[in-house]
């Protein structure tokens, strides 16, 4: 009847004889009356694989998917390309269908990606320690500063507006309970306003966190917000940044970063809507009894081989309870092992690659669209994948008429930053081909 | 076969790849003339070379070192790990759902919201709630979130004082963490001896300081507590909220519903309850429930429906905020969906009845050997407090290694703190009475091999991919990467 369900009725009645009792509603006589629900739920009846699949196809069908557009969208999730391995593997039941490797001797798997993934990530961003990845790029900043503010005992910290909004609001909902004090800094010309931060930063603050490239795709210049940042005695420099970034752009721990996080949907995971993603994040040696989040360590069996578990518990929620670094109990177990097969599947040659033809793909991008003069950039700054224009026309009648040419628009910036009212923030990653670019620039020419 | 263990860097070689991108068809202009040099990174990436086959073969021979719910019995306590149907896992991939960007027009991603409308709406029946925020990444999360919401409610009404959230000692380990994340300080409170909320110890800790109670019912013994209304009541009475963490739900699907026992905010553990892969440690999914009172603090954006379209709502001026980017984890409500359509009202109530027969009766099969709470009614797991006998030399641990032998994944081990020597089995309604009888042989073998052979024990497992590792060794000499 049921195909998940394998006890026959006959099982039933020979359990039920087991336990000794007569039936299923004598194991759910603990129940009082009163709380028991003595209707059927107000659902469907149950469905066969055919007639649940054609209602979720005909949900799914009603969506417009970015195969069918020609997506500029990024703002914070990217249309990269994602290699065919990299589905296959994490399709292996054997991962999926695990949970925690908390027994060491039947989760090698498991224990060895995330051993793997933490290399690659420390080998990325130039940090010591990563953790195994938490939710996603905005809780990742807001599990930072919890970090920073637990390390330096102080209850404030800084974070420029050019910080993602979605991370800057989770960072607040965040901050809010733990009764963090969250003070923004205005961007100028596109980058933080460094003198604004300077005026900022003070004694009391526990970080500075900032994103590069930035939300407007500008590269910050880290090097000096990182003095800013310790120009006060343990003030945390925290930075958020893009990992395919990293095929070209100098890593955050040479720059004076504390604490590395980023959003990880680039490094080979589908858009789905926004979610699941993952967040990352690492840091300096010296912080890593301070981190949030599962870690993964090397040691030998009782034999001496090799073997991998997890490690530094007295900092989780399991072991600590009301004393643990985080609450957070899950990291984001596939999409880990997907980020480690994108990264050895692109490996040395192939990340460098990526960032370089998106980085010039984004730039022939700028020309065509800036070049009639209709179009002007918001601001002239060096930018990796995405850059802002400003026109006479409001955001989204542009991305009305793109979207009729099947063009999936860029990011409207007026929602989040009224002062930008009529720009538009375009992302094009190496999936962009010169003509999607020449057909994005020709489209556009002609609506205004 | 030898076992396999290599790194995947220990593998590399210059010269290999596993990727090919189409020739850059615009101008390929010198990256120096588009970032300034000081930006760029000069050094080679410290990033492997591998060919596809090295990659592949790599990660199939690690995952032959992995054992998942579809290897064999995963009987792990409150982590209710219940077959994964395959049938969600091609709904998760199809491209309406993969492939859709999470800031596309509302108009392009109708049916997107729409299944996030009708989950949404499900899981309030199922959980006699009102509204859900599906934003929540995993059970934890949603812990947060529904304290968020608690705290919210408090400063909304001006009521300052209530700083401590009352958590019993058998909760989860992730309660007491997310009153503190949330800014509460925590009140423990002891369970009777039958391992239910003691009414008299709630009542002494009640004041105007309390925020509210977390509760877990069935709680981690697998006893539903009886007197669950009217310990809501004294929470409310004494002005505090009660919030359900929904880790053992699969107990009572279609039986009862947290919304009639008073609960006024409810997360579920969409990986347990709702079959979606548990993945090596996620991605997880816990969407919160509340009733009215909570309802004009939800995260933003809710999915609202007018007419016949779909739309994301912003509009909740005293809204905690965000908790999460985005959405949530659309894709892992995919799955759940199809799992909900798929079992429907009359299967999911099913599940339950299965999975409380099933835990009833693995109970009974190893009560004449382990330890158990006699004359209770268990629900989806029970608790045995070790090996029946005076066996000072073999603990729990030693039986769950092995087990491994045997071929099982363990029970969650020395959970919940109340229990000595705990062993927590959650069998689940996906198993059959063979797979029980067959795991309860297994541990009553077990239990005689403790008293004939107990070194067997001792130095279990013996033939797993590894043997017991060195914890002490890794927790004082971390090596959290590979070196070269």
């Amino acid at each position: 009847m049921y195909p998940y369900i394998p006890n026959t009725k006959e099982d039933e009645q020979r359990m039920l004889e087991v336990i000794g009792v007569n039936s299923i509603d004598d194991l759910f006589s603990d129940i009082p009356e009163d709380v028991k629900l003595k209707r059927d739920l107000n659902l469907n009846p149950s469905m066969s694989e055919l007639e649940a699949a054609k209602y979720m196809k005909k949900l799914a069908e009603s969506n417009t998917p970015i195969d069918d557009l020609t997506c500029f969208l990024g703002a914070g999730a990217y249309d990269h390309y994602i290699p065919s391995i990299v589905g296959h593997i994490t399709s292996r039941s054997e991962f999926y269908t695990s949970y925690t490797p908390y027994q060491a001797e039947i989760s090698q798997g498991t224990l060895q990606y995330i051993f793997e993934y933490q290399t690659l990530i420390c080998n990325l961003t130039g940090m010591d320690v990563s953790n195994a990845s938490l939710y996603d790029g905005g809780t990742a900043i807001a599990e930072a500063a919890f970090m920073a503010s637990n390390i330096t005992r102080r209850n404030k910290v800084v974070i420029s507006k050019t910080v993602n909004p979605e991370y800057r609001k989770v960072l607040k909902t965040y901050a809010h309970l733990q009764q963090i004090e969250v003070v923004e800094i205005d961007d100028k010309e596109g980058v933080t306003d460094l003198d604004q931060l300077k005026n900022h930063v003070d004694n009391k603050t526990a970080a500075v966190i900032v994103q590069s490239p930035n939300f407007f795709g500008i590269i910050e210049d880290l090097e000096t917000i990182g003095e800013i940042a310790h120009s006060q005695k343990r003030t945390m420099f925290v930075t958020s940044v893009d990992p395919i970034s990293l095929g070209i752009l100098k890593t955050p721990g040479s720059l004076g970063a504390d604490i590395v996080v980023g959003e990880g949907q680039s490094m080979g995971m589908p858009l789905a809507f926004g979610g699941p993603y993952l967040g990352f994040m690492a840091t300096k040696k010296a912080h890593m009894r301070k981190l949030p989040g599962r870690i993964v360590g090397e040691t030998v069996d009782v034999d001496g081989n090799r073997a991998f578990v997890l490690t530094l518990q007295a900092r989780e929620q399991h072991i600590r309870r009301e004393k643990a670094t985080s609450n957070i109990c899950s990291n984001q177990g596939v999409n880990t092992l997907a980020a480690t097969v994108y990264l050895v599947t692109l490996g040395k040659e192939g990340l460098r690659e990526v960032a370089t033809q998106a980085t010039q793909k984004a730039h022939y991008a700028f020309e065509q669209i800036t070049k009639s003069g209709k179009y002007k950039p918001l601001f002239d700054k060096p930018f990796f994948k995405e850059f802002v224009v400003t026109s006479s026309v409001d955001a989204d009648e542009i991305n009305k008429k793109l979207l009729e040419e099947k063009i999936l628009g860029g990011y409207s910036l007026g929602r989040e930053y009224p002062q930008y009212k009529n720009g538009i923030l375009y992302a094009v990653t190496e999936k962009r081909t010169k003509e999607e670019i020449d057909t994005l620039s020709s489209v556009l020419e002609g609506i205004i | 076969m030898k076992t396999y263990n290599k790194l995947i860097f220990e593998l590399s070689k210059p010269g290999r790849t596993a990727y090919r991108l189409p020739e850059n068809d615009v101008d390929q202009v010198a990256l120096e003339e588009l970032i300034p040099e000081e930006y760029l990174n000069k050094d080679e990436l410290d990033l492997p070379e591998l060919s596809e086959v090295d990659i592949i073969r790599h990660y199939t021979n690690l995952s032959n070192k992995n054992f998942g719910v579809d290897t064999g019995f995963y009987p792990l306590g409150s982590c209710t790990m219940k077959y994964n149907p395959k049938i969600n896992e091609n709904m998760a991939a199809l491209d309406g759902f993969a492939n859709i960007h999470p800031l596309q027009p509302e108009e392009t991603v109708q049916g997107a919201l729409r299944l996030m409308y009708e989950i949404d709406r499900a899981l309030c029946e199922i959980s006699g709630m009102d509204k859900m925020t599906l934003q929540p990444a995993a059970g934890a999360h949603g812990e947060l979130t529904g304290l968020t919401l608690i705290k919210a409610y408090h400063e909304n009404r001006g009521d300052t004082k209530r700083t401590k959230i009352i958590v019993p000692d058998s909760a989860h380990g992730t309660n007491p963490a997310s009153a503190v994340m949330a800014g509460f300080d925590t009140v423990e409170i002891k369970s009777t001896e039958e391992g239910l909320v003691d009414l008299e110890s709630l009542k002494a800790v009640l004041n105007d300081e309390i925020a509210g109670l977390m509760l877990t019912n069935p709680n981690t013994l697998g006893l539903f507590d009886r007197n669950i209304k009217e310990i809501a009541d004294l929470v409310h009475e004494a002005g505090g909220l009660v919030y359900y963490d929904g880790a053992n739900a699969n107990a009572i699907l279609g039986k009862a519903r947290p919304g009639d026992m008073g609960f006024d905010v409810v997360h579920f553990n969409i990986h347990k309850t709702f079959s979606t892969p548990h993945g090596g440690g996620g991605p997880g999914s816990g969407p919160v429930g509340v009733k009215e009172c909570l309802l004009e603090f939800l995260p933003v954006p809710t999915v609202e429906k007018d007419g016949d379209r779909y739309y994301l709502n912003y509009d909740i001026p005293k809204s905690v905020g965000k908790m999460k980017d985005f959405h949530g984890h659309f894709n892992i409500l995919v799955r759940a969906y199809t799992y909900i359509l798929t079992m429907g009202r009359d299967g999911l109530k099913k599940a339950s009845e299965m999975a409380v027969l099933n835990s009833n009766y693995l109970a009974h099969r190893l009560k004449d050997h382990y330890n158990l709470q006699e004359n209770a009614i268990f629900k989806h797991e029970f608790v045995l407090a070790g090996l029946k006998g005076d066996f000072l030399d073999v603990s729990t641990l030693d039986v769950a290694k092995r087990l491994l032998d045997y071929g099982y994944h363990p029970p969650t081990v020395y959970f919940p703190l109340i229990v000595n020597e705990a062993l927590m089995p959650e069998p689940t309604e996906t198993e059959s009475k063979e797979t029980l009888d067959e795991f309860a042989e297994a541990l009553i073998k077990i239990a005689e091999e403790a008293k004939e052979n107990p070194e067997i024990l001792k130095e279990a497992p013996h033939d797993t991919p590894v043997r017991r590792v060195d914890e002490t060794r890794a927790a004082r000499n971390p090596i959290l990467k590979y070196e070269g």
